[in-house]
């Protein structure tokens, strides 16, 4: 049976592990590599790389951090954070990611989607979507969560998946860092829209809010980060949980 | 040194990582002609059976030559397909047909498709390619799959229960992805290498 996917999110500037709330407040959380090391022993199923840095220079040394963590790791390794072009997709790529995650870039371009996915096939390209809950409604939001983007999170995911995108990662700005719990209603709308792997990302900070996204969620994977870095819940406890309340997982 | 067939389908920097780490030199070749040198062959591949029309008679004409010298082939997901009769995802372009069958859409009962993630191999049968394997998880992504046929080694239940190792003398294939399978992958691919001699 296919299994529930758990997925540690590395958010990295200036080559080092950060972490926020809300997506402010950042505080460091280690070396990349020497974390995702850590992961792949306690058994995590996938990796993202999340790239919050502004310049240039710290652009570029993203690669060598891509590939410190690809050369030893044998698991998906996935790319985000400031993909605005093909050739930053190739970049991410040939540096040994094997997805790359897009997110403004996709919504100011939506031909990127299929372009990368022609390029590089669908299970390559991931769809970042960040969404906050406005009345009734789940809003995307562009550039790291700042600016609306005039979008609703599920018409946007049904787009996305028509363009050629082969999962979407769905974070929710309102739970994002709080430990709350993830938006199990925003996940569901979501999931139950398209036929492409949905994974919730924002607000884990217990071990039942993974069992509660992927039975109310409908998530087909989980993304976290806070709730890893700072060891308060290793990967396999999480892993041995969901499979004592019976959801199927690789341990 | 072991022959990785780039026809476009993807990236193949992750299939010659892994290779590299079981002890292989691997090498993209430029031509046909190249294959002439290799000990074995990797054919990777994802995305769309269209993409394999790019392995046109001077490849498939050198692919075999090599097969019939008894030297060994590894078809990775869209390459493990390429090794059927066909696909209905492109039904006008030709498989080698070193094994029987077409290769079909998964379909969607009660699962979602395309299949993404890790998922259980169940072997039926003991092969060289999965010596020291046993049940395990393993990584896919992929839409369209081998049926279960006599060359069947390993079988994979999503929407349908279909061919996830197969294997036939020196020739062998793998839908899911070995080189983002942690170490069972890895130890499919020493298998593979070990095939080589």
């Amino acid at each position: 049976m296919l299994s529930k996917r758990i997925i540690a999110c590395l958010d990295v500037r200036d080559g080092s592990v950060v972490k926020g709330v809300r997506f402010e407040a950042l505080r460091s959380a280690g070396d990349p590599a020497a974390l995702a090391r850590r992961y792949n022993a306690e058994g995590i199923d996938e990796l993202v790389i999340l790239d919050i840095t502004a310049t240039l220079e710290a652009r570029r040394a993203l690669a060598d951090t891509i590939r410190a963590v690809a050369r030893e790791l044998f698991i998906p390794l996935a790319v985000g954070g400031g993909i605005r072009s093909e050739d930053a997709a190739a970049a991410a790529i040939d540096a040994g990611a094997d997805k790359v995650s897009l997110n403004t870039a996709a919504l100011e371009n939506p031909a990127l989607i299929a372009t990368l996915a022609t390029r590089y096939g669908s299970q390559a390209v991931v769809v970042a979507i960040d969404a906050k809950r406005e009345d009734d409604r789940f809003a995307v939001y562009a550039r790291s969560g700042r600016t609306p983007a005039g979008r609703d999170a599920v018409d946007w995911a049904r787009e996305a998946e028509s363009r050629g995108a082969g999962e979407i990662l769905l974070t929710s700005i309102d739970r994002d860092g709080t430990k709350a719990g993830f938006d199990c209603e925003l996940t569901a709308a979501v999931s139950r829209a398209v036929a492409i792997p949905v994974i919730a990302s924002g607000g884990a900070g217990a071990l039942d809010h993974f069992v509660d996204v992927f039975t109310a969620g409908r998530a087909d994977a989980a993304l976290a980060a806070s709730i890893f870095h700072y060891a308060e819940t290793s990967v396999r406890a999480l892993k041995t949980h969901l499979r004592q309340r019976g959801i199927p997982v690789r341990l | 040194m072991i022959a990785l067939v780039d026809y476009g389908a993807g990236n193949l920097t992750s299939v010659k990582k892994a290779l590299a780490a079981v002890g292989a030199h691997a090498a993209v070749p430029r031509s046909p002609a190249d294959l002439a040198d290799a000990r074995g062959i990797v054919v990777p591949g994802v995305g769309h059976f269209g993409a394999t029309r790019a392995l046109d008679d001077w490849w498939i004409e050198a692919i075999v030559r090599h097969i019939g010298e008894g030297r060994p082939l590894l078809g990775i997901c869209l390459g493990m397909q390429w090794l059927y009769e066909g696909s209905d995802e492109a039904p006008e372009v030709r498989g080698l047909g070193l094994f029987s069958g077409r290769c079909y859409r998964l379909p969607a009962n009660g699962v979602k498709v395309p299949h993404v993630g890790w998922n259980d191999v169940s072997i039926s049968r003991s092969s060289a390619i999965v010596q020291d394997v046993g049940d395990a998880q393993v990584y896919f992504t992929h839409s369209y799959a081998a049926p279960v046929t006599g060359d069947t080694v390993a079988t994979t239940e999503h929407g349908d229960r279909f061919a996830s190792i197969v294997q036939r003398g020196q020739i062998a294939g793998v839908q899911f992805h070995p080189e983002k399978s942690g170490d069972v992958g890895l130890q499919i691919l020493r298998n593979f290498v070990a095939l080589t001699g």
